[in-house]
């Protein structure tokens, strides 16, 4: 009836797993019976789950990823203090849950972190930077959504029942087969990527349809915001990538549930095939996470100088360049595998090409700044630390990419620290940055600067802590993934990244003190204009928080920087031109339960798939048809604001506007 | 030149390339350039194709394994003792009948015609049922014949990656129905149609992927 599920599944006799998921299961059930009994239910169901918003889905996209971010650095800190204390020792953690652990991090890291903080911030940023009202499929945007939290259930099931996979985050197999993985780790692993993998690979359809086919009127190729190149380029990534892991774990699936033997050591499988095909996929990923980090620090720094992108078309053709040349470097993630010289040789040369274009948008990151009036807001200041940090973490790759040397250093910690440095550097540091940046524009308050700056200057310090001694760990010969060591030169390193660690705590602590804070002093952080920065692209051109519609009337865009130029025009012309516009009605998509509804029943199917609880499974499947046929039938998609109520919701904003853009042309006079 | 050519010239009376969104001059063409978003149907259409080619990149990762798995016998069966053509091109020549049909569907659905509508897309999905009988057949046999997936990992590619298509039929079969369904009860609305301009992409691209199938797994399979 329950197919492989037992009580034995949870594991009883392990006080850390089953303590720390005792509390998180009290602080769901907590804020759960809050939320219920101060009747919130109705308005969190109308306006959030069954949201189709894109402003709504980015921050819900936010959420869960500062969630899973938390989850994953407590997985970092339990590493690196085993590391510290498991010197000739056994350290706390027994080898099985050490394996889950570090496994767990990067999957949730990568998966449920990183992407859904990059989604989360295009979702939000993009169509109010194109200057449109929504992204091309609002519901599948929802259902994408739902299905990345989805995944993150699985992954966070597993720590209570059954296991996580002791693999690695990318389950190689041998190992990940059922023969040397006879447990529902991997399951888990699997069934939680693949349907999380399919909410992204929609999110990578609905944007390249949004930017390429959806932009305001006026808005050429080469007048879009770098944020939107960049997310398009990203997102053309995601819809030639994914398909690819899909596939490859689809076959790893049906090696060990139906006994197939693609990858297996007998009947003639490969294993390196899979090695192969997981970073087809795997390396496009690293630049589907970085490539939207380059656009938000483009805009930040844009912004943050007072200057336009200096480089703009070269910064265009740099980020397609990488796009393009991300699918021809994947060997170098193996070339321990013996694919001979002249293979490595030329996936060599192809990997440190592409250092290239990084540079050309790391010169073109420093033209902007130079002779610009600097202000050194927090996200500016992500922005600096991340151009050092990546400059060290890309030289450090370039290294990698020298096959001899990537011989010496394959699978040591060198590695690993090349790659925390770049993701950490780039990926982290941009959402630290977009997230202070495009705060306001979302909640219509800042984020306070100080408790800001210091969880800036913490978590730089702390990440520099961590991770050179990791560095010099990696040369000295130390490998990844060591649940305890006897070399006593490695033992003083050890500590050192340990005591970053902490430092990185309080960086944590200061960013949780910094939102409360700022929601505490709210009215005093209050964003009046909707343009707190000075922003130059459209999200500035728009209350904060913007309307449902985002604009009263869509914008017909004359320069590269939108609303700067609006902002110029209305200075010259003494902010008298501006006349009350013509507003129209304006048709927005319904909300739709289908998305939760959908990810209930994939949690369900997934989960049944993952304990063999075969009913369960086609139940689920059937339901999904169900809600597809459901969704498919309803008549009302659309409903309407008329234009009186449209106009009575834009027309205090724009009273305020014109006030301070009078205030601002009389500061310009007097400059 | 005469006037009507001239005419003709002028104002390009089936905007083409740039025939959506209504009205516009060349200049202002919707959906590319600066002329705004396109239309509904444009990015219902595109969004489409998009989700397509990723799904034929999905089948070039089975193509790809099944090119490098497809001489590991394992000491078993291989394509040639396996394969019979005669049954392939069965299946193929009744694929490519219901991809006609689908066609004649569309043409029907351009007409509003709700009979003809329903007859070409019920002859398309007994086409369709008819392939997946085909195969499914197919199937048993070989795994009568002790030649099942788990024998070889040739076999092992060849079963998921004829199989993904399967799969893909199968889904398509029930979109089908569904679609049926809907012109039924909901008429020829523009939502509908905008759906059944996926289905009838999707249909095709089935086509196109069991053609490579057909070429580099069949034909050359029974080569070696």
């Amino acid at each position: 009836m329950l197919g492989k599920l037992t009580w034995n599944a949870i594991p009883w006799d392990q006080p850390i797993p089953l303590i720390s998921a005792a509390v998180v299961g009290l602080a769901l059930i907590g804020v759960l019976a809050w939320v219920v009994i101060k009747g919130h239910l109705p308005y969190l169901w109308r306006e959030w789950i069954t949201s189709v918003d894109h402003k709504r889905i980015g921050v819900m996209y936010i959420t869960l990823a500062l969630l899973m971010l938390f989850r994953g650095f407590i997985d970092a800190v339990m590493m690196r203090s085993q590391q510290a204390v498991a010197f000739q020792a056994a350290g706390y953690l027994p080898p099985e849950h050490y394996n889950q652990i570090f496994s767990a991090h990067g999957t949730i890291m990568i998966f449920f972190a990183a992407m859904p903080l990059v989604i989360g911030l295009m979702n939000f940023v993009v169509p109010l930077q194109l200057g449109i009202r929504d992204v091309a499929f609002p519901t599948l945007n929802s259902v994408s959504f739902w299905l990345t939290a989805t995944g993150a259930a699985l992954v966070n099931i597993s720590l209570v029942v059954g296991e996580f996979a002791r693999t690695g985050w990318l389950a190689y197999p041998p190992l990940s087969e059922l023969q040397y993985s006879p447990g529902v780790g991997v399951d888990y692993y699997l069934w939680a990527l693949q349907i999380s993998g399919i909410g992204t690979l929609i999110t990578g359809v609905n944007f390249v349809t949004t930017i390429l086919k959806t932009r305001a009127r006026g808005m050429s190729y080469l007048r879009m915001p770098m944020f939107c190149w960049t997310s398009l380029a990203s997102n053309l990534l995601i819809v030639a990538a994914f398909p690819v892991l899909t596939a490859t774990l689809a076959m790893l699936l049906l090696d060990r549930y139906v006994g197939f033997h693609f990858f297996t050591n007998e009947a003639g499988g490969n294993m390196m095939m899979f090695v192969n095909l997981i970073w087809v996929w795997g390396h496009p990923e690293v630049y589907i996470l970085v490539l939207p980090a380059f656009g938000v620090f483009s805009e930040v720094i844009s912004t943050f100088s007072g200057k336009p992108l200096f480089g703009y078309r070269s910064m265009v053709a740099a980020t397609l360049f990488i796009c393009l040349v991300s699918f021809l470097v994947w060997l170098h993630h193996f070339f321990t595998m013996g694919a001979g010289a002249n293979v490595n040789t030329a996936f060599g040369i192809a990997t440190t090409v592409i250092a290239v274009g990084t540079g050309v948008k790391i010169y073109n990151w420093l033209f902007t700044m130079y002779g610009g009036r600097i202000r050194f807001a927090t996200p500016m200041l992500w922005s600096v630390a991340f151009i050092v940090t990546f400059v060290i973490g890309g030289m450090t790759g370039v290294l990698l990419a020298v096959p001899p040397a990537d011989f010496q250093l394959h699978n040591s910690l060198f590695l690993v620290a090349h790659f925390h440095n770049v993701i950490i550097g780039a990926v982290l540091f941009a959402a630290f940055a977009g997230l202070t940046y495009w705060f306001p524009k979302a909640f219509g308050f800042r984020l306070h600067e100080g408790w800001g700056k210091a969880a800036f200057w913490l978590s730089v310090a702390g990440f520099y802590v961590v991770f050179m001694p990791l560095y010099l760990a990696g040369l000295m010969g130390m490998t990844r993934r060591l649940q305890h060591y006897v070399v006593p030169e490695w033992r003083p390193l050890m500590l050192i990244a340990a005591a970053g660690i902490v430092i990185m705590c309080a960086a944590l602590a200061c960013q949780i003190i910094q939102i409360v804070v700022s929601i505490r002093r709210r009215e005093e952080l209050r964003d009046e204009t909707g343009d707190p920065w000075d922003g130059r692209s459209l999200e500035w051109a728009t209350p904060s928080p913007p309307p449902v519609f985002n604009f009263a009337v869509l914008p017909n865009v004359q320069d590269q920087d939108a609303y700067w130029g609006i902002k110029q025009r209305a200075a010259e012309s003494q902010g008298t031109a501006s006349e009350p516009p013509e507003y129209r009605p304006i048709e927005l998509p319904r909300n739709s339960a289908t998305g939760f509804v959908t990810a209930f029943f994939a949690t369900v199917t997934g989960f049944a798939l993952i304990w063999h609880i075969w009913w369960l499974a086609i139940l689920g499947l059937v339901a999904a048809y169900a809600v597809f046929v459901k969704f498919a039938w309803r008549d009302a998609e659309h409903y309407e604001i008329p234009a009186e109520e449209v106009e009575r919701i834009d027309r205090p904003y724009r009273e305020k506007l014109e006030g301070a853009l009078g205030i601002q042309n009389s500061l310009r006079s007097l400059l | 030149m005469s006037t009507a050519a001239t005419h003709f010239r002028q104002t390009d009376p089936y905007k083409l390339g740039h025939g959506h969104g209504g009205g516009y001059s060349h200049r202002y063409a919707t959906g590319h350039g600066e002329g705004g978003p396109a239309s509904k149907r444009v990015v219902v259409g595109y969004g489409f194709w998009i989700f397509l080619l990723s799904d034929i990149i999905m089948f070039s990762a089975f193509f790809a394994a099944y090119a490098v798995l497809s001489r590991e016998f394992a000491g078993g069966p291989t394509g040639r003792e396996l394969f019979d053509l005669r049954g392939t091109a069965l299946q193929t020549a009744v694929l490519l009948a219901s991809s006609f049909t689908c066609g004649m569907a569309t043409l029907a659905v351009e007409q509003r015609n709700q009979k003809w509508t329903q007859i070409a897309l019920l002859i398309t999905g007994l086409l369709g049922a008819t392939f997946l009988l085909l195969e499914v057949r197919e199937f048993t046999e070989l795994v009568e014949r002790g030649a099942g997936p788990t024998r070889s990992a040739f076999l092992s590619s060849f079963f998921a990656l004829v199989g993904c298509h399967g799969i893909h039929v199968t889904v398509g079969l029930l979109w089908l129905g569904t679609m049926m369904a809907q012109f039924l009860a909901k008429g020829f609305r523009e939502n509908i149609r905008h759906r059944y301009l996926c289905f009838s992409l999707f249909w095709h691209t089935l086509d196109i992927i069991w053609v490579a199938l057909f070429s580099l797994v069949y034909l050359v399979g029974s080569l070696q």
